[in-house]
């Protein structure tokens, strides 16, 4: 346990030690922001409540993940220091683990900085709390399903423009799967392969929790997707 | 303490590792010794857990790195080839962060390990600076300082002076040196003179095949001139020859421009005979001489 807490420590200050979080951070907060905004008209929507942010959340996600997860263990492969961390006594499965969490919560951090987003609503109107705690939980259970798919393509190279680029892919994949236009280019296919292409996508299960209902199908979605992952993840590393 | 068995390492159809195996003992530094490629860091990094080995095993103090690496890995320190380092953090981030992973996490005892490795590898001038401001030898002695920060029995270093001047070299080897007597240690290298400064066996290894296993004494006897010597000498050198050429210890004699190498038998000594033949026979014997016989040549016959 206090293997998985030291690297944990290690990763996530790794990203203040570069100014590489500072970067991430503002790219993020102006991205969602905005995009609330300014293709959301957030203002004219007239409704004290966060869809207008939520509904960007999981494109932003499909760009920010792989951004911060590019590093995980390309970096270090690169760079050689797996082969310090991994002969130091701890399990792969611990490294993974730690690793993950960092960039999980660094991604958490990012997304409780756009706070200005609930204060805005609560300062304009009178929410409803229930959506925007959902939302909220939502997201980052989103966010660390993506990152393990992200902590896997790092782990498979030894360079993060291929990391991010594979990650980028397969985050987007699964984002599109769910859109409406992207399921009408099936509409030949049996509705039941259509929506079992759907039923893999994050939009489909965030969507619910956007508008306030969390259910445990939705949760055993994004955890389970977690878990395989990163078992993936152990494999790729145990060589 | 350290003992590879059988390891064997394919990459595909490429056999990288064959069949290593050997046992190193408390007061041991083995030089691990081979060309580029013949597969010395793939077998370290077999020993050390870090790559699987295809079959065989590798123990640290009877502990099985396949069947339980965790507590086999508390048992050595490990400097990779090329020292990777985390190079965002200080130094003193980084051996913290070390300890913690060790499993040393109180504060009195880290500060104490943390101490005892800094003044041990001169660290004290740069404890504060980033990894990534400092030259390759400061690097290789923060390499240095965390495979040694918990004191463990067995030391494994790949190319532990690569890349270092030669006196960060010797700073190394005399590093290395003191701390020969209470741990068992491998190190990697291909300077040769380096094996005989600092090892007490040597293994050469040469496409993943391990070649000789031998102390640098016996491994220099492999040299074609082991124990020759080279006379100059004035006047007729014709009845010296004859004589040299019909002696029972003599090998060969290599005229060499003026001067006569004397080659013995297996290497035998031959100094006190040849200074007797002198003496009986009056030769005119100006310089006397032994050839240096570096195991350079030993190891480029044995790795051609």
């Amino acid at each position: 346990m206090s293997a998985i807490l030291s690297i944990f420590k290690r990763e996530f200050l790794s990203y203040f030690r570069s100014s590489l979080a500072y970067v991430f951070l503002i790219v993020f907060i102006l991205l969602s922001i905005s995009l609330t905004w300014f293709v959301g008209s957030f203002f004219k929507s007239d409704d004290a409540n966060l869809n207008r942010f939520f509904v960007f959340l999981p494109w932003v996600f499909a760009i920010f993940t792989p951004a911060v997860g590019m590093r995980l263990w390309a970096e270090e492969r690169k760079t050689g220091t797996w082969e310090l961390l991994l002969t130091l006594p701890v399990s792969v499965t611990q490294a993974v683990v730690g690793k993950f969490l960092a960039g999980w919560a660094f991604i958490t951090l990012a997304l409780f900085s756009t706070f200005t987003m609930p204060a805005s609503v609560a300062y304009l109107g009178d929410p409803d709390w229930g959506p925007i705690i959902s939302g909220y939980f939502g997201a980052i259970l989103m966010a660390g399903a993506y990152l393990s798919i992200c902590s896997l393509t790092s782990a498979l190279t030894k360079s993060q423009v291929i990391a991010f680029v594979l990650g980028f892919i397969i985050c987007l994949l699964l984002v599109l799967s769910g859109w409406s236009i992207f399921s009408e280019l099936f509409s030949g296919l049996p509705v039941a392969i259509v929506d079992a292409i759907s039923n893999f996508s994050f939009i489909t299960h965030y969507e619910s929790m956007m508008r306030g209902l969390i259910t445990i199908k939705d949760i055993l979605f994004f955890v389970s997707l977690i878990i395989f992952s990163l078992i993936l993840n152990i494999v790729v590393l145990e060589r | 303490m350290i003992e590879a068995d059988k390891l064997v390492k394919d990459y595909g159809p490429i056999r990288a590792v064959d069949n290593v195996s050997f046992k190193v003992e408390k007061g041991d530094v083995l030089g691990f010794l081979g060309p580029n490629g013949a597969g010395k860091s793939t077998s370290m990094k077999m020993i050390t857990g870090f790559l699987r080995p295809t079959s065989g095993t590798a123990r640290i103090g009877e502990i099985d790195v396949r069947e339980n690496p965790i507590e086999a890995k508390k048992l050595f320190g490990y400097l990779p080839e090329s020292g990777p380092l985390y190079e965002e953090m200080t130094v003193m981030e980084f051996l913290d962060f070390i300890c913690s992973m060790r499993g040393i996490c109180k504060k009195k005892d880290k500060t104490e390990k943390i101490q005892r490795v800094v003044e041990i590898c001169h660290l004290e001038g740069v404890r504060n600076q980033p990894i990534d401001t400092l030259s390759k030898g400061f690097r290789q002695r923060v390499g240095m300082a965390q495979a040694v920060i918990h004191d463990p029995a067995c030391l494994i270093m790949d190319e532990p002076t690569d890349g270092l001047d030669p006196n960060q070299k010797l700073e190394v080897r005399k590093f290395i040196s003191s701390m020969a007597e209470e741990k068992a240690i491998i190190l990697s290298t291909h300077i040769l003179e380096e094996v005989e400064a600092m090892c007490n066996r040597v293994i050469i290894i040469a496409n993943g095949k391990i070649l000789v296993d031998e102390t640098p004494e016996n491994l220099r006897k492999r040299h074609p001139h082991f124990n020759a010597v080279r006379l100059k000498i004035r006047g007729e050198k014709g009845e010296v020859k004859e004589f040299l050429n019909g002696h029972s210890l003599v090998k060969e004699i290599v005229d060499e421009s003026g001067q006569i190498l004397v080659v013995p038998k297996n290497g035998e000594n031959i100094d006190e005979t040849l200074f007797q033949a002198a003496k009986d026979k009056n030769w005119q014997v100006t310089q006397i001489e032994k050839p240096h016989t570096g195991l350079e040549e030993v190891f480029a016959n044995l790795t051609k």
